[in-house]
C-alpha cells in the first residue's frame, strides 16, 4: 500500500493551526480563546507525531506528551484566572482587562 | 627671601577666610584680617626686598610647585623676584597696605563690609601673583585674577543697575584686550616653545632679528592685552564709568595697581619690544594720543571722580610714551610717584564725598578749604604732584624725566615732546581747575560728618611718599641721583641719549616748569577771579566742549559699532533658532511616542496579534532574504 | 490506510471550522471533541497507538470536562450568546483571516521545497515510547511533574473567593 506523504501530515497541522489562530484573533470572549488555544496546541502536538513518525522513533510522541502535560497545567491555572476576572469584572470580555494601557 | 612665597599667598588665605566666614565675623575682625594679611605681606616685602640687594643678585626665582607638565610646555608656580618686579611689590603691598586701613573707616556703615575686604584681599594677591610671576601663563591668571576682582568691586553696591553696566563694561572691554594677549602667548609659545618669561628674554634675540615679522605681531597683540587693561586708546571707555565703584576701589584698582598692569607687561617683555621697533613707537603713539585726548576730556567733567579717573588715563599714557621712547625705568619711576599721588587724590576725593554725603559734583562742593584741613593739605600736596610743579613734588621728577626724554632719547621726535607739554600743561589746568571748584569758594553743600582717624592717616602717609618719594631719582642739573635707574638697571637697559643734547636739559627743563606754573595760574583765573567769563567761554565753543565731554566720542562710536548690531541679531534671533532645533528633537520623541503608545493598549487581542504579525515577519525573513 | 487518513483530517479540519463559528460555547467545545477524537484517529494511522490513546484520555477526556466546569460555574445565561453574535462579526475575519493565511502559505511553500518522503504506517508502540520516556528524557518527566504541581497549586489559590468582609453598617450599599 502507498504510503501517505509526510507533507500531507504536516500541512493539515498546518491547517489546523491556523484555524486556531484565526479563532484565537477574532474571539473577544477569554474562555473561546482559551479553547482556540488548545486547537494551536493540539495542532503543534500533531507535527510532533508526524515528525516521529517519519524517523520511526520515539521522540515525537515524548514530546507530545510533554506537550499534553503543559497544555493540561496552563488550561487548569487559565480558568482559575477567567474565573477571578469573571468575579472582578463582571464580563469575559478580554477588552475589559485594560487597565495597564497608556 | 625664600619667604616670597608668602606675598601673594596671605591676602589669598584672607580672602578665602572673609569669603568662608562671611556673616559670622565681626566687622572688627574682618578688618583685622583684611587689612592685616597686606600688612604682614608688605613686612614680608621689605624683609625679602633687603635680603635680595644686600645679596647682589639679579634675580631669584623660587618654585612653589609644578603646575603643568604636558610635552614641552612646563608651567609651574614660580616666582621670581627681581629689582622690576621688587618696585611693583612694594607699590602694591604699601599702598595697598594704606588703603585697606583707609577702607576700615570708609565703609564702615555698609552691609557688605567683610565681602569688600574679602574682594580687596582676593585683588591684591592676584596683583602680586601677576607682577611675581615667572612665566606668562602664571601671569595671566593674575591677569585675569585682577579683571574678575575689578568686575566684582567696580559693581559693589549691585543693587543698583548702573554699576552693574559699569562692571560689565569694564571686564568685557579688558576681556577683548585679554583675547589678543592670549593670542599673543600662543604665538611666543609657537615660537620658543616656553612660556617662561626669562628664557623668552634669553632666546628672543637669538631667534628673531630686529624687525622681524613675528616679533612685531606678538608685540602687537602683547600690546592688545596691556591697552584693555591700561585703558589706553581705544579701550580706554571703560574707566571712567568704573569711577562706579566705591573710592577705595577706585584709589586701588584703577589708580596705583590694575591699570598699571600693562605697564608692567611691556616692561617685563621689554626685549620683545626692542626687536620690534615698529610696535614699540606705536606704544608711544598709543601712549601721547591718549594723553592729550584724556587731558581734554579731564577739563570738561563736573564729576570730582571722573576728573580723576581720566587724569589716570592720561598719567599712564605718559607711562606709555616713556616706554615707547625706550625710557624704561623713567616709566617704572612715573608709575611709582604715580601711584603715590593718584592713591593720595582718589582717597581724599572719597572722604570729600563721604563728608558731604555721596554728593559727587564738584560744582555743588566748595568752601572745605577751612573746614577740612587736613583734606585739604593732603589733597593739595597731591595735586601738585599730579600737575608737576617744580621742585617740590615728586611728580615733577618722574614727568619732567619723561619730557626730557622725548626730546632727548634716540626713539623720541618733536611730535612726542610736543604731546608730552601741551599734556603737562592741561594736567596742570584741570589739576588746579578741581582743586579751586571744590575747595575754594562759597560752601554749597554741607559737610555732614568728619573723616576720622584711619581715613586721614593714610592720607598723610601717602602725602609724604608723594613729596619725598620723588627725590630718589633726581635729573643731572639737581645733582643727579640715580638710585632708582641704578636699581632697576639689572632689569632695564638704559635709555640711550641723541648725540649731544645733554645741554638743552635746564632749557628743557625751565619750559616744563613754565607750563605748569601756568596751568595753575590759568586755572586759578577762570574759575577764581574772573569766574564769571566762564559760561560765555563754553557756550563759544559748546560743541567741543561737549564732545570732550563724552570722551571724543568714543562711547557712541563703540554703541554704533558693536552695541547696536549686537542687539539687532539678538532681536532678530528672539526666538531662537538654534533652541528650535532641540525642541525640534523634543517634539519628535513625542510624536513617536504617541504613536508608539497606542501599541500598549491593555487590550488583549492586540498583543495577540503583534505577536502573530512578529511570527510572520520573521518565517518571511528567514525565508526570503538572504538564507 | 490512507483513505482513513484523509477522511479523519476532512472531519477533523471542519470540526475545528465548527468550533471557531459556534456563538453558544458549549456547542464549541462538543465539537471540539469530535475534532480531537479525529485527530486522535490520525495518531493511530500515522503509527502512535498510544498517543492516540492519550489524546482521548487527556484531552478530551479530561481539559475539555474541565472547560465545561467552568462554564457551568461561571452560570452563563442566553445574553452571553446573543453578546457573542453581537461581537463575531464577518467584519473582525478579515484581517486575521489575511495573516493566517499569508503563514499558511509560507508554511506550505517551505513544505513543498523539500523531498518527498512517504510514511508506510509502521508502528512506535507504548513500550518503546516508555523506555525512551525514562531513560533519555527522565529529566523532562521530572519538570513536568513539578509543572503539573505547580499548576495544581496555582489552580487552586487562583481559584478561591475570599468573602470580602463589610461592616454591617456599609452593607446597605451593597446589592
Amino acid at each position: 500500500m502507498n504510503g501517505i506523504p509526510i507533507e500531507a501530515g504536516l500541512i493539515v497541522a498546518g491547517i489546523l493551526f491556523m484555524l486556531g489562530m484565526i479563532s484565537v484573533l477574532i474571539r473577544r470572549n477569554i474562555i473561546f480563546m482559551l479553547i482556540s488555544v488548545e486547537v494551536m496546541l493540539n495542532a503543534a502536538g500533531m507535527a510532533f507525531i508526524v515528525a516521529g513518525s517519519k524517523w520511526m522513533q520515539a521522540d515525537g510522541q515524548v514530546m507530545f506528551i510533554f506537550i499534553l502535560t503543559m497544555a493540561a497545567a496552563e488550561v487548569s491555572v487559565g480558568l482559575a484566572l477567567i474565573l477571578q476576572i469573571y468575579h472582578q469584572l463582571k464580563t469575559l470580555d478580554s477588552d475589559a482587562a485594560n487597565k495597564m494601557n497608556g | 627671601m625664600e619667604l616670597i612665597w608668602l606675598i601673594p599667598t596671605l591676602p589669598f588665605l584672607g580672602a578665602f577666610i572673609l569669603i568662608v566666614l562671611n556673616s559670622r565675623l565681626s566687622k572688627g575682625v574682618s578688618a583685622a584680617i583684611g587689612s592685616g594679611t597686606i600688612g604682614v605681606s608688605a613686612i614680608i616685602t621689605l624683609l625679602a626686598g633687603y635680603d635680595f640687594l644686600s645679596s647682589g643678585l639679579e634675580s631669584f626665582r623660587h618654585v612653589a610647585w609644578e603646575w603643568m607638565d604636558v610635552d614641552t610646555l612646563s608651567i609651574a608656580f614660580a616666582f621670581h623676584l627681581d629689582a622690576l618686579s621688587l618696585v611693583f611689590l612694594f607699590v602694591i603691598t604699601f599702598v595697598g597696605f594704606l588703603i585697606h586701613v583707609y577702607s576700615v573707616g570708609y565703609m564702615h556703615d555698609d552691609a557688605g563690609f567683610t565681602r569688600f575686604f574679602a574682594y580687596l584681599n582676593l585683588f591684591v594677591s592676584s596683583m602680586l601673583i601677576l607682577v611675581l610671576a615667572d612665566n606668562l601663563v602664571l601671569m595671566y591668571l593674575g591677569w585675569e585674577g585682577v579683571g574678575l576682582c575689578s568686575y566684582l568691586l567696580i559693581g559693589f553696591w549691585y543693587e543698583e543697575e548702573k554699576n552693574g553696566y559699569a562692571a560689565r563694561k569694564a571686564f568685557i572691554i579688558t576681556r577683548v584686550g585679554d583675547t589678543a594677549m592670549a593670542i599673543g602667548l600662543f604665538m611666543l609659545f609657537m615660537s620658543f616653545d616656553t612660556l617662561n618669561i626669562q628664557e623668552i628674554l634669553t632666546k628672543a634675540p637669538q631667534a628673531w632679528t630686529v624687525g622681524s615679522q613675528t616679533a612685531v605681531v606678538a608685540a602687537f597683540l602683547l600690546l592688545g592685552g596691556a591697552v584693555g587693561k591700561s585703558a589706553q586708546l581705544p579701550l580706554q571707555t571703560w574707566l571712567p564709568d568704573a569711577m562706579a565703584g566705591p573710592s577705595p576701589v577706585s584709589a586701588l584698582i584703577h589708580a596705583a595697581t590694575m591699570v598699571t598692569a600693562g605697564v608692567y607687561l611691556i616692561a617685563r617683555m621689554h626685549v620683545i619690544y626692542e626687536l620690534a621697533p615698529l610696535a614699540q613707537t606705536w606704544v608711544g603713539i598709543i601712549g601721547a594720543a591718549t594723553l592729550t585726548i584724556a587731558g581734554f576730556s579731564a577739563m570738561t567733567q563736573w564729576d570730582l571722580k571722573r576728573v580723576l579717573a581720566y587724569s589716570t588715563i592720561s598719567q599712564i599714557g605718559y607711562m606709555f610714551l616713556a616706554l615707547g621712547i625706550g625710557a624704561w625705568s623713567a616709566g617704572i619711576f612715573h608709575f611709582m610717584i604715580h601711584a603715590f599721588f593718584k592713591a593720595l587724590l582718589f582717597l581724599g576725593a572719597g572722604a570729600v564725598i563721604h563728608a558731604l554725603h555721596n554728593e559727587q559734583d564738584m560744582f555743588k562742593m566748595g568752601g572745605l578749604k577751612d573746614k577740612m584741613p587736613v583734606i585739604y593739605w593732603t589733597f593739595l600736596i597731591g595735586a601738585a604732584s599730579l600737575a608737576a610743579l617744580p621742585l617740590i613734588t615728586g611728580g615733577f621728577y618722574s614727568k619732567d624725566q619723561i619730557l626730557w626724554l622725548t626730546w632727548a632719547s634716540d626713539k623720541g621726535n618733536i611730535w612726542f615732546f610736543l604731546a608730552a607739554l601741551g599734556g603737562a600743561f592741561i594736567t596742570s589746568i584741570y589739576t588746579f581747575r578741581m582743586i579751586f571748584v571744590t575747595f575754594f569758594g562759597h560752601e554749597k553743600t554741607h559737610i555732614g560728618h568728619m573723616p576720622g582717624a584711619s581715613m586721614t592717616i593714610p592720607l598723610v602717609v601717602l602725602a609724604t611718599l608723594s613729596t619725598f618719594g620723588g627725590f630718589i631719582e633726581l635729573p643731572h642739573t639737581f645733582g643727579h641721583v640715580t638710585i632708582f635707574s641704578n636699581l632697576l638697571g639689572p632689569v632695564l637697559p638704559n635709555v640711550v641719549l641723541r648725540e649731544g643734547v645733554e645741554s638743552s636739559e635746564p632749557v628743557i627743563q625751565i619750559i616744563a616748569a613754565v607750563m605748569a606754573l601756568s596751568g595753575v595760574y590759568i586755572a586759578y583765573y577762570f574759575y577764581q577771579k574772573r569766574s564769571d567769563l566762564l559760561p560765555g567761554f563754553k557756550s563759544a565753543i559748546r560743541d567741543t566742549y561737549n564732545f570732550w565731554f563724552g570722551g571724543w566720542g568714543f562711547d557712541t562710536l563703540y554703541n554704533n559699532l558693536f552695541v547696536r548690531p549686537f542687539v539687532y541679531i539678538a532681536t532678530i534671533n528672539k526666538n531662537d533658532v538654534v533652541d528650535k532645533f532641540y525642541t525640534g528633537l523634543v517634539r519628535v520623541s513625542e510624536f513617536f511616542n504617541r504613536v508608539f503608545v497606542r501599541t500598549q493598549s491593555g487590550v488583549l487581542r492586540w498583543y495577540i496579534m503583534g505577536v502573530v504579525i512578529g511570527a510572520i515577519l520573521i518565517l518571511t525573513l528567514s525565508l526570503f532574504v538572504n538564507p | 490506510m490512507e483513505a482513513i487518513f484523509y477522511i479523519a483530517s476532512a472531519v477533523a479540519i471542519l470540526s475545528t471550522i465548527m468550533v471557531i463559528t459556534r456563538y453558544n460555547m458549549v456547542h464549541a467545545l462538543l465539537y471540539l471533541v469530535v475534532s480531537f477524537l479525529a485527530v486522535a484517529v490520525i495518531f493511530y494511522v500515522l503509527g502512535a497507538p498510544f498517543i492516540a490513546a492519550l489524546e482521548v484520555i487527556v484531552y478530551a477526556g479530561a481539559i475539555v470536562v474541565l472547560i465545561i466546569f467552568v462554564i457551568m460555574m461561571l452560570n452563563l445565561k442566553q445574553e452571553s450568546v446573543e453578546q457573542e453574535e453581537k461581537w463575531l462579526t464577518k467584519r473582525v475575519l478579515v484581517g486575521p483571516a489575511i495573516l493566517c493565511i499569508i503563514l499558511l502559505g509560507e508554511l506550505i511553500y517551505i513544505l513543498s521545497t523539500s523531498d518527498v518522503t512517504v510514511l508506510d504506517g509502521n508502528q512506535v508502540d507504548s513500550k518503546e515510547v516508555g523506555r525512551s520516556l525514562y531513560t533519555t528524557y527522565v529529566i523532562g518527566v521530572e519538570l513536568c511533574g513539578l509543572l503539573l504541581m505547580s499548576g495544581i497549586v496555582g489552580a487552586y489559590h487562583l481559584g478561591r473567593q475570599k468573602k470580602k468582609v463589610v461592616h454591617r453598617f456599609l452593607e446597605k450599599t451593597e446589592e
